[in-house]
This record gives structure tokens, C-alpha cells and sequence, in this order.
């Protein structure tokens, strides 16, 4: 029971959250200077256009009842329509989702597979030198954030020593059999390696941007908290069955260790998925972020709704998942 | 020849104050010693240099530690820890902080059985069934799927007395196995312990501080002080006559099991006194020699 | 033999860790003064365009014009003077944007912690309101409601970023409300304000310290990210961001237009954060 109420609990802050996301978005935006409409249209064209057009996108009503309509049209799944494409924003963003949810979820995996091995090597080698050049390591990786780290990538790897491709999602000159926008896992699953090659190629650097900074954090805490379970009893007692100290961390305390590390690589991860925007415009990556830039220079209003709304949903949603995902793997609670 | 035999064994802090002064002691096979002295005089410290846990922040600065004729000291890390985990198992204090709390009871009985020691899967779970049954655990099947924090103080330490056995190690240390408990249990899981010694004929060293169970479980002693061995001699020899004055007082000390109305004696100060001298006079010879 | 070196490890750490906090410092000194000595110490008008000289080389690479150490632009402007005077705007966006976020979330945060109830409700709520957005994304919009320009940009941080204070020092005020000396501070008869500022600020102020040296090195980063997307300054005015912007799309014919301030954009902020970082491990050791 007390679960049950828990949850009702979080689902309704969440609610909260997110309705407070979509007044200020909606509010702040009507402020900005230069009238789209305007931009639309051809130089030359008379107030009377300009009006027409304005009533078309409901832009004529005062800001309340704006705001009405398209609360109204949100809830059952109308996101309007986009001024500068004049397509619905739904279509619009759920079409550019997947790019940016196979680069924040590569970027996860990346930072994971690097963390988790700095921190097992760390705990592994505790008290020498691998450990402490470790932690110069992790101080310089957590320092400088992702867009930096992008820029030095390029740099690096598309420009000295070029074995990346440092912009776009896939090499425009394929032929994409692809019927959902799950570039990456589409190309698993139809085995055209080929494609999924050139995939990983172009998203590899922007991956890993974003995820040296992600790496950095969760490395130093997993290793804290696995020094501290290095020293509790039921891992003593495992030395003297007779494993390897590799095998002790691995088998004993990796699990204990990495639950309290995973609640906080939760609010990161969603700092993370932030981070996309400038990532994506960095290596101009055909994802949300990317198109929520545009959308900003364009003053494309329903559009940027539409896009910060589902930001906002993305990151509640990651700390929902959180929350559960700690209680499967915590059997104290799963079972309390 | 002992099973277990440690000759002059001297650990210290990292360049710190010793915590063990050249003890000696023997477990013969299937032997139980106890390992008596007040709260901090080294007993774990012994337990720990033989199962070879001690903390990374002491050092072992003399002495060895043969293990069935091998000395653990001269082993490198890796198959010193398999020499180990083969030959000797450890009963831990506390029940409640010695299992792991992401893992089912039964793997933690059976894992090292396959991963180390390459038994089948089943035999394994066999072993297990048995063991828990052995120690008077009514519904295996249920406990070796069950998480630990699902089960009592005593149901696990049962648990780890079984685990203890499931190798068939030819040397057990307990250290203080029910301190950590209630005292209704502490008398079922000493007896518990004492049966399966008996009917594995496994030797055992047996940390404690109450003298009074040391009557009942043990055939030999050691009486430690300040991590010095002031006694080491049978259990009858002991009880008849202790031959140093700080075991003598401390056997004092000890309110008698058949009359747990007597009150605690302290030791005198004099015989504090007399050891403590000893133990200074020891290390002004470690200095010099 | 290996404690020998387990400690000598920590010492190396700890020597390291004032070594760094020296080194930050630093560039930082080095780099206010270069800020303040721009017109100066610029070896040329970082306005000046001279399409003839465009794209020159640092001055150690073949082909080369004496005058451009670090080479040119595209439209010829030095990347030197550039670099100087994109300092000012930098360092400018440093301080002030980071003094204003860190006032203003450190006060609602003290509020928030200490004086609870529906202070605290409400500032939660909107810290929860605030971490729903995508930092970046509310910035650029930030810019775009306000023009762009040296005040948008500072007003775009300290609306963004004042959660970072916020969240941390209500959670550094509610332990430090629970203690005995605030009790011990009321019951001699201190007022609920007058012992948050007196009794629990002394107290919360490392932290805020610390956060403030961190903040100021994020602010340099927006400011960058602004002008990288266009939204900053106006175009012209050198900053490190729009340089590395037009740095960015030559990357392969003129390497040195985005190495250079990337580099210069690196070190300061790292020097921030470690300064940061230094000033954690010496103020206070329980931060860590
Ligand atoms: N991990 C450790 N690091 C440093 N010193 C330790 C450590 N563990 C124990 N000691 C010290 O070693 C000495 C012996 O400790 P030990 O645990 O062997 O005592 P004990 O005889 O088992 O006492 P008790 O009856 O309380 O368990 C004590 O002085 C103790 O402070
Ligand atoms: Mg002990």
C-alpha cells in the first residue's frame, strides 16, 4: 500500500511539473520579439495577409485563450502545427525523437562501459598510482562539460587524426531502407552492417561527448561506494572461500556498490539528454535538439511547445524509471 | 604434526604498535582449540592472519602460518586465497552483516562448490539441501531460494555454519560465532557447532571470551593478553590448575555456568600489573634482539 | 612496502591538489589582466579586417605574416587580439552573471532550508519545474525573448542557474537547522531571520564559495555555447564562442581559427572548476 501511495505521489508532482514546464514555455515564448507570421510570408505582403494568417495559427486571441487551445489540443494529442513547415508538430518531433533517443542511450551505454571500468580498476588497484592517475582522470573529465569535449573530438578524431565523421546522422549519399527513424537499431535488425557501420561512425564522437562528463560521475561514486563495500563483512567472508579480489568485486559488491550510484546516474542522465541540443548542433546531427534550435531562430512558437514540452516528459519519465528500476534491483524493497 | 600450526607469528600496525607478539599455537587434526582474553587482545587479529583477511592496514612483520604443512605467508596472493578457501572456512560473528544482501542463500552455499572447487550444479544443490538440513533448517528448499534479509539472526547463522561445512574444510574458524545473538539461540547454535565439529571431525579454532563455553566446547586453550599467548594447555590442565596469574584470575573472573548468579570479579590489578610488565618486557627485547 | 606507497600516493594527491589550486589561480590572475590590458596589449584591431591576409597560418607555420601570431580568420582579423578581447566579455559574463545567479539562488535556497513550510514548498516545486528543463534549449530561448547582447546573456544564467545554489544550500541549511547552536540561537532569542543570517549563513558560506568558483566557469560556458549558436554579442564583437563557431566551419582549412580560443576556452574553465575543486578540499573537508 504505502508503494501504491508512493507512486500516486510522484505521478502527481509529476503532473504538477509538467503543467508548470507548459505554462512558462508557453508564456515565455509569447514574448518573443518578431512576429512570425510575418517571417513567413514574402516581403510585400499586406496587413490584411498577415492577419488572415494570423488567425489561421490562432494567434489572433488574446494569450489565455491561446493558452486554452492548445492545452486543450495537447491533452488529446494535437500539438498544432508548425509555421515554418506547416506540418504537425507531432508528426515533426516524434520524427526526430529517435535520432536523439539512440544518441542520449549510446551515450549512457558509453559512459557506463568507461565509469564502470574506472571504477573497478580503481577499486581493484586501491591505494597505488593506477588509482590516484584515475582520479586525475575522472577531476579532468568532470571539469570541462560535454560541448567542450565535442569540439576537442573533432579535433581530435575528425580533424588530426580523421577516422570519424564529425557531422550528420549517416552518409546522405546511402540509401536507407529504414521505415522507422531507429537508424541504429533498424540496421541490426535488417543485418546491414554496412549501414549500421556508418551509423555508429557518425554518432560515435557526439556519443561520447556527452558521455566523458556522465563517465567522470558515476566512475568516482561507484568507486567510493565500492571501496566501501569492499570492507563489510560478507565480502571478507567471500576472500576466504577462496576467490580471486577480481572475482570478490565483480561477484560480491559490483551489485551492492552500484545501488545507491544509480539513483544519481538518473538525474545526470537526464542532464545528459540537456546536453543533446548543443551536441546535436555541434556535429549537426539531425535530432530534437538540433530542431529545437531551429525552431528558436525561426520563432516557429507551436513548435518549440511542442519540443520542451517533450523534453520535460523525457527527463520526469527517466526519474520515474529510476525510482522503479532501484526498487527491482534493491530485493529489500521489492520485497518489503 | 598440527593441521594448523603458527610459529611466532608478530603483526603490527603499519608502522604502528604491535598487535601480536610472536604467538604460537597448534590445532592438531580435528582438534578444537579455544582462543580466550579480553576485547582487543588480538583473537580475531590470529583468526584473520590464518584465513588470510587481515586488514590492509597491518602488516605481519615474523612468524608463519603452516596450513597442513605449507606456510600461507610464502604464498602469492591468488594461490594462497585457493589454499584457503579449499582447506579452512571462517564462522563469522555477525550473521546479519555476513551475507550478501543482492544474493539468494542458495548460490552463497553452493557457488564456491562450482566456480572454485568444480562440483556439478546438482551436487552442489544437494550438498546444500543436505548441509541446511544437517542444522536443523525445517524447510530447505524455501530458505535456499529465500534474500537474507528475509530470514532471522539464528536462521542465518545457521546458514553460514552450514556454508562453513560445505567444503568439508579440515579447519574452522569461529570467531565469537553467537555473540551476535540472543541468548536462547546461543546456547542451540553452540551446540549446533560443537555436533557438526564432531561429526565432520573437523579441527576448530574457537575465538571467545566466555571461558564457560570454552569448558564445554573445547580440548585446548589459549589465553591471550594484549597479543601475547600468557597460556596455552589443555582444557582439564586449564580447569584443574591455570599456570599463569592472569589466567588464573580470569578463570576467576568467569561467573561458573552451573551458578550464573555469581557475580563478575574483576581481574586484580596486581595481575594486570604483572602481565603488563611482561608484555613491556617483551617488547623492550623485541628493540633490542 | 606497499604502504610506503599508499602514501606517498596521498601526499603526491595532496601536493597535487595545491599545485592546481596555485596553477588555476594562476591563468585566472593572468587572464583578468590581459582582460583589463586589452586595448593594449592586442597587437592589432581585433576589428580590422583585411580580406587579403585571410586565413594566414600561426606565425611558426610555413607561410606566415610577421605581426599574426596566432594567424587570421577567414576575414583576416587577428586571432590573437580576438582572443584578448573575447577575455573581456568571458571574464565579464564570469563574474557578474555568476555573483547574481549565486545571490539569488543562495538566498532562496537558505530560505527554502531553513524557514520551511510553504517557502520551501514553493521553491521546491519550482526547482522541480526548473530541472524539467533542458538547460541549453530554455537559455537559447532566454536569448531569443531578450535580444542579444551582454544583458540578455547574464539574465539567461541567472534565470537558469540559480537551481544549482538553490538545491544544495537548502539541503546544506535543513542539516544545519537541525542542529543545537540554531536551536541554542532561538531560545536565547534571535529571531527566525536574524538566525539564518547570523547562525546558519557563516555556516553554509564554504559551500556557497565553492559553488560560486564552479558557476562562474558554467557561465563562461553558456556564454560560449550562446555565441557558438549565434545568439550572443553581436556578431562581430570578438568572444571565444563565435570565434570557435567560425572556427568550427573551417575547421580543415584553417585549424588554428578553433584550436586556439578552444584552448584558451578550455583552461579557464578548468581553472575554474579546479579552483573550485582546491577550495573544496582546503575549506572543508566534509564537502568531499
Ligand atoms: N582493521 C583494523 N585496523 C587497525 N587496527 C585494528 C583493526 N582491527 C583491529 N585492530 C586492532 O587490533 C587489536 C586486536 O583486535 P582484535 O579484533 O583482534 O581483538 P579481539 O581480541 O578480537 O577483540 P574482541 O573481543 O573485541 O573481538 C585491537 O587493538 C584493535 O584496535
Ligand atoms: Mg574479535
Amino acid at each position: 500500500m504505502p508503494f501504491l501511495r508512493i507512486l500516486v505521489l510522484r505521478l502527481l508532482t509529476t503532473g504538477i511539473t509538467l503543467a508548470g514546464v507548459a505554462v512558462i514555455v508557453f508564456f515565455v515564448i509569447r514574448v518573443v520579439p518578431g512576429n512570425p507570421i510575418a517571417m513567413m510570408l514574402p516581403p510585400g505582403a499586406t496587413e490584411a495577409d498577415i492577419a488572415r494568417l494570423s488567425a489561421l495559427y490562432g494567434l489572433d486571441k488574446p494569450l489565455v485563450a491561446q493558452f486554452g487551445i492548445w492545452v486543450a489540443g495537447v491533452v488529446q494529442g494535437d500539438f498544432g502545427t508548425s509555421i515554418t513547415t506547416r506540418q504537425p508538430v507531432l508528426a515533426l518531433v516524434l520524427g526526430r525523437l529517435p535520432a536523439t533517443l539512440e544518441l542520449s542511450i549510446m551515450a549512457l551505454v558509453i559512459a557506463c562501459l568507461l565509469g564502470g571500468a574506472a571504477a573497478l580498476t580503481g577499486t581493484r588497484f586501491r591505494g597505488g598510482r593506477t588509482e590516484g592517475a584515475i582520479d586525475v582522470a575522472n577531476g579532468m573529465a568532470l571539469s570541462v562539460p560535454d560541448f567542450l569535449w565535442g569540439l576537442i573530438l573533432i579535433l581530435l578524431f575528425g580533424v588530426l587524426v580523421p577516422i570519424f565523421h564529425i557531422s550528420g546522422r549517416v552518409t546522405p549519399s546511402l540509401d536507407l531502407p529504414f521505415t522507422t527513424s531507429f537508424y541504429l537499431f533498424e540496421s541490426l535488425i535488417r543485418l546491414r552492417f554496412d549501414l549500421w557501420a556508418d551509423i555508429v561512425a557518425h554518432m560515435f564522437m557526439p556519443a561520447l561527448a556527452l558521455a566523458i562528463p556522465l563517465a567522470a560521475i558515476t566512475g568516482q561514486l561507484l568507486k567510493q561506494s565500492l571501496k566501501e563495500t569492499m570492507n563489510l563483512d560478507y565480502v571478507t567472508l567471500a576472500r576466504t572461500k577462496g576467490y580471486g579480489e577480481s572475482r570478490v568485486i565483480l561477484r560480491e559488491a559490483l551489485r551492492n556498490a552500484a545501488l545507491p550510484t544509480l539513483t544519481l546516474v538518473g538525474v545526470q542522465f537526464t542532464f545528459l539528454i540537456g546536453g543533446t541540443v548543443i551536441i546535436e548542433r555541434l556535429f549537426s546531427y539531425e535530432g530534437l535538439g538540433n530542431m529545437a534550435i531551429d525552431a528558436v531562430i525561426n520563432r516557429d512558437l507551436p513548435l518549440i511547445q511542442g519540443i520542451v514540452l517533450l523534453f520535460a516528459v523525457i527527463f520526469t519519465a527517466v526519474n520515474l524509471i529510476v525510482d522503479l528500476l532501484y526498487t527491482v534491483l534493491n530485493p529489500r524493497l521489492r520485497h518489503g | 604434526m598440527s593441521f594448523l600450526s603458527i610459529r611466532n607469528l608478530s603483526v603490527r600496525l603499519k608502522k604502528g604498535p604491535p598487535l601480536l607478539r610472536r604467538v604460537s599455537l597448534d590445532v592438531a587434526a580435528g582438534e578444537v582449540r579455544g582462543l580466550v582474553g579480553e576485547s582487543g587482545a588480538g583473537k580475531s587479529m590470529i583468526g584473520k592472519a590464518v584465513l588470510g583477511i587481515l586488514p590492509p592496514s597491518v602488516e605481519v612483520t615474523e612468524g608463519e602460518i603452516l596450513l597442513d604443512g605449507i606456510d600461507l605467508l610464502t604464498l602469492p596472493q591468488a594461490q594462497r586465497r585457493r589454499r584457503i578457501g579449499a582447506l579452512a572456512a571462517l564462522i563469522p560473528q555477525d550473521p546479519l552483516t555476513a551475507l550478501n544482501p543482492s544474493h539468494r542463500i542458495g548460490p552463497q552455499i553452493t557457488d564456491r562448490l562450482v566456480d572454485i572447487l568444480g562440483w556439478t550444479r546438482a551436487d552442489a544443490d544437494a550438498r546444500a539441501r543436505n548441509l541446511l538440513a544437517e542444522v536443523q533448517i525445517a524447510d530447505p528448499d524455501r530458505v535456499l531460494r529465500s534474500y537474507p534479509h528475509e530470514l532471522s539472526g539464528g536462521m542465518r547463522q545457521r546458514i553460514l555454519i552450514a556454508s562453513a561445512f560445505a567444503a568439508e574444510p579440515k579447519l574452522i574458524v569461529a570467531d565469537e560465532p553467537t555473540t551476535a545473538l540472543d541468548v536462547t539461540v546461543q546456547k542451540q547454535i553452540l551446540k549446533l557447532i560443537a555436533g557438526m565439529q564432531a561429526r565432520h571431525g573437523t579441527a576448530l579454532l574457537f575465538v571467545t571470551h566466555d571461558l564457560g563455553v570454552v569448558s564445554k566446547v573445547c580440548q585446548k586453550l589459549s589465553v591471550l593478553y594484549a597479543g601475547m599467548v600468557v597460556e596455552d594447555t589443555s582444557v582439564a590442565d586449564f580447569y584443574a590448575a591455570p599456570r599463569h596469574a592472569y589466567s588464573a584470575a580470569l578463570l576467576a573472573a568467569t561467573p561458573k555456568y552451573t551458578d550464573p548468579s555469581a557475580g563478575l570479579t574483576p581481574v586484580p590489578e596486581v595481575v594486570i600489573a604483572t602481565v603488563q610488565a611482561e608484555v613491556a618486557a617483551f617488547d623492550r627485547g623485541q628493540a633490542h634482539g | 612496502m606497499v604502504d610506503a606507497k599508499a602514501i606517498d600516493g596521498r601526499s603526491m594527491i595532496r601536493r597535487r591538489a595545491g599545485l592546481r589550486l596555485w596553477l588555476s589561480a594562476g591563468w585566472l590572475a593572468v587572464l583578468c589582466a590581459v582582460a583589463l590590458l586589452a586595448p593594449w596589449i592586442a597587437p592589432k584591431d581585433p576589428l580590422a579586417q583585411d580580406l587579403f591576409l585571410g586565413r594566414l597560418p600561426p606565425a611558426w607555420v610555413q607561410g606566415a605574416e610577421p605581426g599574426y601570431w596566432l594567424g587570421t580568420d577567414s576575414l583576416g582579423r587577428d586571432v590573437l587580439s580576438r582572443i584578448i578581447h573575447g577575455a573581456r566579455v568571458a571574464l565579464t559574463v564570469a563574474l557578474v552573471a555568476g555573483t547574481i545567479t549565486c545571490l539569488v539562488g543562495a538566498t532562496l535556497g537558505l530560505m527554502a532550508g531553513f524557514l520551511r513550510g510553504w517557502v520551501d514548498i514553493v521553491i521546491s516545486r519550482l526547482i522541480d519545474i526548473w530541472m524539467a528543463f533542458p538547460p541549453v534549449l530554455f537559455s537559447i530561448l532566454l536569448i531569443a525573448v531578450l535580444g542579444p547582447g551582454l544583458m540578455s546573456i547574464i539574465i539567461a544564467i541567472v534565470v537558469i542557474d540559480w537551481t544549482r545554489f538553490a538545491r544544495v544550500v537548502r539541503a546544506e541549511a535543513m542539516t544545519q537547522g537541525a542542529m543545537d547552536y540554531v536551536a541554542s540561537a532561538r531560545v536565547a532569542g534571535r529571531g527566525r531571520i536574524g538566525t539564518m543570517v547570523r547562525e546558519i549563513l557563516p555556516n553554509v558560506l564554504p559551500t556557497i564559495v565553492v559553488l560560486l568558483t564552479l558557476e562562474m566557469g558554467i557561465a563562461v560556458i553558456v556564454e560560449a555555447i550562446l555565441s557558438f549558436v549565434n545568439l550572443s554579442i553581436s556578431t562581430d564583437d570578438p568572444t571565444w564562442g563565435g570565434m570557435i563557431a567560425e572556427g568550427r566551419t573551417s575547421v580543415h582549412q584553417a585549424w588554428w581559427v578553433l584550436v586556439f580560443p578552444l584552448i584558451t576556452l578550455f583552461l579557464t574553465v578548468l581553472s575554474f572548476s579546479q579552483l573550485g575543486e582546491g577550495l573544496k578540499d582546503r575549506f572543508d573537508p566534509v564537502l568531499r
